[in-house]
């Protein structure tokens, strides 16, 4: 049986994502944007999954644009956002443990002149909002902070950011990064005061290479002011191109196929519970993230642990356990999460990062603990 | 902390005896628009409904959006819930409305006391609160004239409320009360406008739409209902008819002289609309027209329609700008959809010079040459296809 325990890199597609999938590439393989009944078709089903992630984060479906997925929803919602505010001020305010995607833009946007403040977390992956109120000034135009952090799972104080700009009196516009949220707790961009939400399809059971970024229809961003490609009418302008229709129709299904938040969360949590209760068993384990976390994540590592790279293949290898060592999208480079939490190297190199999805069981956690406790018997260290 | 809504009526405070009924119109129409966000209670009191909620897991922000777009509402305002202790109200008041009065530079107390029995007058009330949220809230100054934020304390029978600034409501008059009337939707900026502007006149919405397929495309008729759901938010239920209009549209094209194309369509039109307002307990039509717009929409074109229709033809938009259109289209959220282009049946075989100065006579005798006119319309009506529109 396999574990796979790694559904922050990425899920498994549910069977309703891959039914609307290739129905769209065997039936209704017409170009949305055609006039002609083939065309009018394959829109009708962009239009339903387009209803269903607006109404998933509480928006109309106009505010909502397809893109490629997470990443480039993050650099549209960065660079964009500077470019329709940089008239207004110069600072950015984001956290040192955003994903590579926002993290590698801001670091851009500070090159070409930007003030941009990296929010430090504390030991735990915590950041506060007083952390935010302190950084938010009136010269802010851009605050992007991710809603859950995808290695630790720990929760942002986004809820605060509306109040810590409005307070600042600052023209600042709100990015919300909730790839990691997405799906796993409600999510409702007007209650947020978002202007920009990132999500994307992988992370719910959907196809790759599918996201969305919403856009705040009040903000006033417009293909001029906002976009960073050109071409046709598709996306309102703001991210032109043929849609991707299979994977949009794929990503709506995803979307509607998700169960409702509290039953799912219960599951959950009764999971996490075990997790940390099994993952305890071995001597010496130290979690590196603590239970105000998301449940759908834990990150731990066992001093006598060899590198966590040798640990993950040496599960997916003989024991068909899958988990990770941080960020996919970091190739295996150091994780910048915990290197901001200020944590040693060896912790770095050892930690582990497991990440549930609705369709695992207590037998994952099992199969995990079982194997690393084999593991730990097979290569004694001190 | 348990908190309610506080609506106050508009107008219906000036309608003498239809008071009663027409304050029961409009805790019907905000219950419809609510129920499905969970269970409440409605009580009337002088010139304001209080709206309870009855379960805790309501979200009232939903639920204050929605009200917000009802008819017949001048303002509204969250309220908190205190026992008649002044002590309890002071304390609750500076939480409830902690952002608010840190935001603000400048406020006032008000204070009604509908309880005479409670044991502090009003101006002691606002006095002492209002010493009490200085020495709190050191950013604000007391201004009775332009304050930031008006905090206001209504002591009544049960309880006593807490509130900050009102919300603007939506205005006019509870849906339902001033009749039924049909509107002749295109799909265009216009005629969602008209209907949001009757509809807060207090009259209930039924729609007709027509469509000419294969000339028109489905994602036309797609955008009309989704036209119509955003006005839906604001009138409450439209019933909807989608009528065929394609052999019709092919008659004039074969049978009429090409300028008066576009005013023969638009009286079929209007007689067809009759005949379904008429059989919908409808007692007059609205039409988003505006004079002067379009070849069709000169006073000469109108006087030729209008009288295509005997029962009463509302155009609200008839003096306005395109511009003034517009700014209530965005208001009412139907402007992004209504630029979709998508090809409707008013712009399918338009004349190239249409007559701006069309004589009924001339127009009449052009109509005469479509034979069995009175079957094709009677044809559409009978295939006309029935959408409830929420």
């Amino acid at each position: 049986m396999m574990a796979y325990l790694d559904n922050s890199a990425t899920t498994k597609p549910c069977s309703e994502c891959i039914s609307a999938v290739s129905a769209m590439l065997e039936e209704c393989w017409g170009n949305p944007s055609s006039l002609h009944a083939l065309g009018i078709n394959a829109m009708k089903r962009v239009i339903e999954a387009r209803q269903a992630v607006a109404e998933s984060l509480g928006v109309s479906r106009e505010e909502i644009v397809f893109t490629s997925g997470g990443t480039e929803a993050n650099n549209l919602a960065l660079f964009g956002a500077v470019k329709a505010r940089k008239r207004l001020g110069k600072r950015i305010v984001t956290t040192a443990i955003e994903h590579e995607s926002v993290l590698q833009s801001a670091e851009e946007l500070e090159r070409q002149g930007f003030e941009v403040i990296f929010l430090k977390p504390d030991s735990c992956g915590n950041i506060t909002k007083e952390q935010l109120f302190e950084a938010v000034n009136s010269d802010t135009i851009l605050v992007s902070i991710m809603y859950i952090n995808n290695e630790l799972g720990t929760v942002m104080p986004v809820e605060h950011i509306k109040r810590a700009v409005k307070k600042a009196g600052a023209n600042a516009l709100i990015h919300i990064d909730c790839v990691q949220a997405y799906g796993k707790i409600s999510i409702n961009a007007k209650k947020l005061g978002a202007d920009l939400i990132t999500v994307s399809a992988h992370k719910i059971h959907g196809p790759k290479g599918i996201g969305a970024l919403y856009v705040n229809k009040e903000a006033n961003l417009t293909d001029q002011n906002f976009a960073r490609s050109f071409g046709g009418e598709q996306e309102r302008r703001l991210r032109p191109g043929t849609e991707a229709a299979p994977l949009i129709a794929g990503f709506g299904a995803a979307v509607k196929a998700l169960p409702a938040s509290a039953e799912q969360r219960a599951h959950i949590k009764e999971l996490n519970a075990y997790a940390r209760h099994r993952i305890s068993e071995m001597d010496g384990v130290v979690f590196n993230n603590d239970e105000t976390a998301s449940p759908y994540i834990i990150n731990f590592y066992v001093p006598t642990f060899m590198r966590s790279q040798t640990i993950l293949q040496e599960l997916s290898a003989n024991y068909n356990v899958y988990v990770s060592n941080g960020s996919a999208c970091a190739k295996g480079k150091k994780s910048h999460v915990l290197t901001a939490m200020g944590v040693s190297d060896e912790i770095l190199d050892k930690s582990i990062r497991v990440s549930f999805s609705r369709y695992n069981t207590n037998a994952d956690v099992d199969a995990l603990v079982d194997a690393l406790k084999d593991l730990i018997k097979k290569h004694p260290r001190s | 902390m348990k908190e309610i809504i506080l609506v106050k009526n508009g107008e219906l405070a000036l309608k003498g005896l239809n008071r009663n009924s027409f304050e029961d119109i409009l805790i019907k129409n905000m219950r419809r628009r609510i129920s499905d966000l969970g269970s409440f209670e409605f009580t009337k009191g002088q010139s304001t409904i209080m709206v309870e909620p009855l379960d805790d897991d309501i979200d009232l922000d939903d639920v204050t959006d929605r009200i917000s777009r009802v008819f017949g509402i001048a303002a509204l305002s969250r309220a908190c819930v205190c026992e008649k202790d002044f002590e309890e109200i002071k304390v609750k008041a500076a939480q409830y409305l902690e952002e608010e009065l840190e935001d603000a530079k400048t406020f006032k107390v008000e204070a009604k006391r509908a309880d005479k029995k409670f044991p502090m007058k009003s101006p002691e009330i606002c006095r002492e609160l209002g010493g009490y949220l200085l020495s709190k809230f050191y950013n604000l100054k007391v201004d009775v004239y332009n304050p930031d934020i008006t905090v206001t304390v209504e002591v009544r029978d049960k309880y006593a409320f807490v509130r900050g600034n009102n919300i603007k409501g939506a205005g006019g008059m509870p849906t339902g009360t001033s009749g039924r009337a049909g509107i002749l939707i295109s799909g265009g900026i216009d005629s969602p406008v008209a209907a949001y502007m009757m509809a807060k006149r207090g009259i209930e919405l039924c729609a007709i739409h027509f469509a000419s397929p294969p000339y028109t495309s489905e994602l036309a008729e797609m955008k009309v209902m989704e036209l119509l759901k955003k006005v839906a938010r604001y009138s409450g239920v439209i019933t909807t008819y989608v009528v065929p209009f394609t052999r019709l549209q092919e008659a004039i094209r074969d049978l009429c002289p090409e300028e008066y194309f576009t005013i023969i369509m638009r009286r079929i039109m209007m007689m067809i609309s009759e005949k379904i307002a008429v059989s919908q307990n409808c007692s007059a039509l609205i039409t988003g027209e505006s004079v002067g717009q379009v070849a069709s929409q000169t006073m000469f074109a109108l006087a030729c329609t209008d009288c295509a229709a005997s029962i009463p033809v509302f155009r609200p938009c008839i003096g306005m700008d395109k511009e003034e259109i517009i700014k209530i289209s965005r208001k009412i959220d139907t402007f992004e959809t209504s630029i979709q282009p998508y090809e409707d049946c008013c712009t399918v075989f338009t004349p190239k010079h249409p007559k701006t100065k069309p004589h009924l006579d001339d127009v009449l005798k052009a109509e005469s040459r479509i034979d069995g006119l009175d079957e094709m319309i009677e044809e559409a009506i009978a295939n006309a296809k029935k959408v409830i529109i929420k």
